[in-house]
């Protein structure tokens, strides 16, 4: 709509329309973002989130790992605001602490299976001829149960922040290798890229230039998703006991052993499970509302 | 402006549609408008064609006759149209239901997204009588069968088991005819209808919609950007211009007597058929192939595999100087030929001989830098520049991998950018900031970068306008002369071909046909293949140039 006029055939035309900057659009993508309140509570909370966190040690009223027999099941008070648990650790500083381990683990398993996905869906989609053996590897990976591929990688090596953070990526990685391998396969067949084959450029310049940058808006996307999936499957770990050891505050073990006084003492699951759900919800918040940004059709069908 | 063509009314009866002042806008806030003060109208029996350019108005102006704007985008603003005098703008949404395919049905320009893929096609043609009759199941499949057979499809009782996808893209289109006519709408608009379809294809649905036309005395809403189509089956002509009318006139006075400039810009930018004699030329072959084969195959696993000839035994020279166009239908593998050429698809068997030098033999190194001396203009300008990268980042992107210096690469490019006529700030625009001309000039002076000794178009102006269209092949044509650079031009348009072609080669079903010199090849062929497409060219019989018949 809107075609320049144009009265004579040998007059080519050569209206241009205004450039628009990069950081113009993003700006109105932050603020398309937070045109609703539900992403702007969500993004409040989990910044929250990280603050606490971050700050944890100067937050905590207490050493979330010190045990004090004399102070078992403490209801609140000005030194334990939510009470102690079976040991008489400190319920709130355990908390505050157990932001961080989700956090490491969800950001860690967020950057580290998008990263090695790109790469390995990057190779699956380009290169043909190792395509299917990565792919039915890939298919291996996701037909076992993930929670059971992680208790048995852990039960291999021990339980420790890395091994459960590498337990909990490796079964992340194959759908993110799906992803990146599908938007590679649809560019391929783009003029822009024959063209770049036809203009001689070599393959690195190809991928780096002209597909992978196809991939960083789905892959932001799936991103949070595994973020949020990652800190679920933490705290599910934790709460069969096969994941982080006890001197590790983590929600999920603090709901694994406040488990069997929940009737007496309800706070010992309540507290952390509340902290996860808000965490969990406010990430799938966000990740949603940014699939809609990203992808417009989406948005549309939903 | 608006002209209305005042007809004896008593001689044509009252016409079927009215359009009055139609005004569509879009539905946001500066509500800028997308068609405006719209008028004209259609009479039983009779075919108008609509006809204009990208963007000028004329699909939304259909649109809006069906009630089928998006109402979060689209919206009509003022105007009537009336249809056997009922005001369809002004209809609740239940009468719109009721009206559409009783009274107007509508064809689509793509046949296969028309039609529901997981359905068989003869229960998507018996839906609009289970909608619209109460017909028993014995009665609507006999009525079924019956459409089937005037829109001249062999075997209907097969046909009407089938899904969509069995079918050839013309049987689709005519499935898409018989779902709108089951009920002898009044009124038919066609919109693009024979655009996707090859020409012969496209002959046979002019001449089916003419039929029914006749049989029915439907009033035919015809649009189209194609004025060889207009010459052939239109009555009245309405050009369009952004989103105004710019004149109402019968055919032949529109064709031969224009009166707005814009409209005699139109005709006249329409290529004739027949190609002016050129001298042969002498210079030096730059591209030879040599029994070029190439077949796909696909492995399935346990099963046996699949295999096409694409291409077979095609032998050709291309000299400095020279275009070459490469013509054939859909399928005809003419564009593998191309791709073979510039080495995106490795051939099956055969030579492809480049400045002299054989490609199969070479090692890749070598390969690499004769490659270069081969470049290529895709069809569609939208999908061929980076829309990440800016459009001096694409154009020095060559030449950098053969190591020119960035600088001197950037000076080349605002040189090359002048010669297609665009300002030298194109350079740090990006993609989408152009026009499709604007964004095929760019491809062009992106391919001559690398100083080729061949270009490969496949099919360069196929998605551009009939004015935009003259301006790339005017191109073309001057860097031909000015850089002696040897073009393989492919396309399906006999007139394209005509306009710009030294010698022709016909291809069909992978095989080459008929070559020869343009002007023997397009007035007197040989081959009985060639002939059926140049009889199914539209329009042949009129001048366009020239504003008068042949």
């Amino acid at each position: 709509m809107g075609h320049p006029l144009r009265n004579d055939a040998a007059e080519f035309d050569t209206a241009v329309q205004p450039p628009e900057s990069r950081a113009g659009l993003g700006l109105r993508m932050l603020r398309q973002m937070f045109s609703s309140w539900p992403s702007v509570v969500a993004a409040a909370i989990l910044i929250a989130i990280v603050l606490t966190a971050l700050f944890a040690p100067l937050l905590s009223t207490a050493d979330p790992v010190a045990i004090s027999p004399a102070e078992r099941f403490a209801l609140s008070s000005d030194l334990h605001p939510l009470g102690t648990d079976a040991f008489g650790r400190d319920i709130y500083s355990r908390v505050v602490h157990g932001a961080r381990v989700s956090l490491i683990v969800g950001a860690g398993a967020a950057l580290v299976s998008v990263s090695l996905g790109l790469v390995i869906g990057v190779v699956a989609g380009y290169f043909r001829a190792v395509d299917s053996v990565i792919m039915r590897t890939m298919d291996g990976i996701m037909a076992i149960p993930s929670i059971l591929l992680a208790i048995a990688l852990i039960s291999l090596t021990g339980a420790s922040l890395m091994t459960v953070l590498v337990a909990i990526t490796v079964p992340e990685i194959p759908r993110v290798v799906r992803l990146v391998r599908s938007v590679i396969l649809n560019v391929r067949s783009e003029a822009y890229v024959e063209a770049a084959v036809t203009l001689g450029s070599p393959v690195w310049r190809i991928l780096l230039r002209h597909m992978v940058p196809n991939t960083v808006a789905p892959l932001i996307v799936q991103g949070t998703f595994v973020f949020a999936s990652a800190i679920l499957t933490e705290a599910t770990l934790s709460f069969l006991g096969a994941g982080l050891p006890t001197e590790i505050p983590s929600w999920g073990n603090m709901m694994s052993e406040g488990r069997m006084y929940f009737q007496l003492y309800p706070g010992l699951v309540l507290y952390p499970g509340i902290a996860l759900a808000l965490t969990l919800l406010s990430v799938n918040i966000l990740g949603d509302v940014l699939r809609d940004l990203l992808d417009p059709k989406m948005a549309k069908r939903a | 402006m608006t002209m209305i063509v005042e007809y004896p009314v008593a001689a044509m009866g009252a016409p079927v549609l009215d359009i009055r002042g139609l005004c569509v806008s879009i539905a946001n806030k500066d509500q800028s408008s997308v068609v405006n003060d719209v008028s004209f109208s259609i009479r039983a029996g009779e075919t108008v064609c609509v006809v204009g350019e990208s963007g000028s108005g004329k699909s939304v102006s259909a649109f809006s006759i069906m009630g089928l704007l998006p109402p979060d985008a689209l919206r009509v603003t003022d105007g009537q149209v009336l249809l056997q005098g009922e005001d369809v703008t002004k209809a609740s949404p239940d009468r719109l239901r009721d009206l559409r395919s009783t009274k107007m049905s509508m064809v689509f320009q793509e046949p296969m997204t028309a039609l529901n893929p997981v359905e068989k096609v003869g229960p998507q043609i018996e839906e609009v009588l289970i909608l619209h009759r109460n017909y028993s199941a014995a009665e609507r499949r006999r009525r079924v069968m019956e459409m089937l057979e005037s829109v001249h499809l062999p075997d209907p009782e097969r046909i009407y088991d089938s899904y969509p996808h069995q079918l050839s893209g013309g049987q689709r289109q005519r499935i898409v005819i018989c779902i709108a006519l089951v009920l002898e709408p009044a009124l038919l608009i066609a919109d693009e209808p024979t655009t996707a379809l090859d020409v012969t294809t496209q002959r046979q649905i002019l001449t089916l919609i003419r039929e029914l036309q006749e049989r029915h005395n439907t009033a035919v809403l015809f649009i189209t950007h194609d004025f060889g189509v207009v010459a052939d089956i239109a009555d009245r002509v309405v050009v369009m211009n952004a989103g105004r009318v710019v004149e109402i006139a019968d055919r032949d006075t529109i064709l031969s007597s224009p009166k707005e400039e814009y409209t005699r810009m139109l005709i006249a930018s329409v290529p004739s058929l027949a190609p002016e004699p050129r001298a042969a030329l002498e210079t030096d072959v730059v591209l030879s192939l040599s029994g070029l084969d190439k077949r796909f195959t696909s492995r399935r696993f346990l099963r046996k595999s699949a295999s096409v000839h694409a291409v077979q035994d095609v032998s050709l020279t291309l000299r400095r100087n020279e275009i070459l166009g490469i013509v054939g239908q859909s399928g005809s593998g003419k564009s593998t030929v191309g791709r073979c050429v510039v080495g995106l698809e490795q051939p099956t068997d055969g030579t492809v001989t480049i400045c002299g030098q054989r490609t199969d033999n070479l090692g890749a190194k070598d390969r690499r830098l004769l490659r270069r001396q081969v470049q290529m203009i895709f069809q569609d300008p939208f999908r061929s520049l980076n829309p990440r990268v800016r459009i001096g980042e694409s154009m020095i992107e060559g030449p950098t991998n053969y190591g020119v210096d960035r600088g001197e690469a950037m000076a080349r490019a605002s040189e090359l950018l002048e010669l297609t006529r665009l300002p030298k700030s194109a350079l740090d625009r990006y993609p989408h900031q152009f026009s499709g001309g604007q964004r095929q000039r760019i491809c062009i002076a992106r391919a001559l970068m690398l100083d080729p000794a061949v270009l490969v178009a496949d099919e360069a102006v196929s998605a551009l306008d009939v004015s935009v269209q003259e301006q790339i092949l005017d191109l073309l044509d001057d860097i031909r002369a000015e850089t002696g650079v040897g073009i393989l031009f492919i396309t399906h348009d006999l007139r394209v071909a005509a306009r710009i072609c030294d010698t022709i080669y016909v291809m069909n079903e992978g095989r080459i046909v008929e070559t020869g010199p343009a002007a023997e090849v397009l007035t007197a062929p040989k081959e009985d293949y060639t002939r059926l497409l140049f009889q199914a060219a539209p329009g042949r019989h009129w001048d366009f140039r020239n504003f008068r018949p042949l």
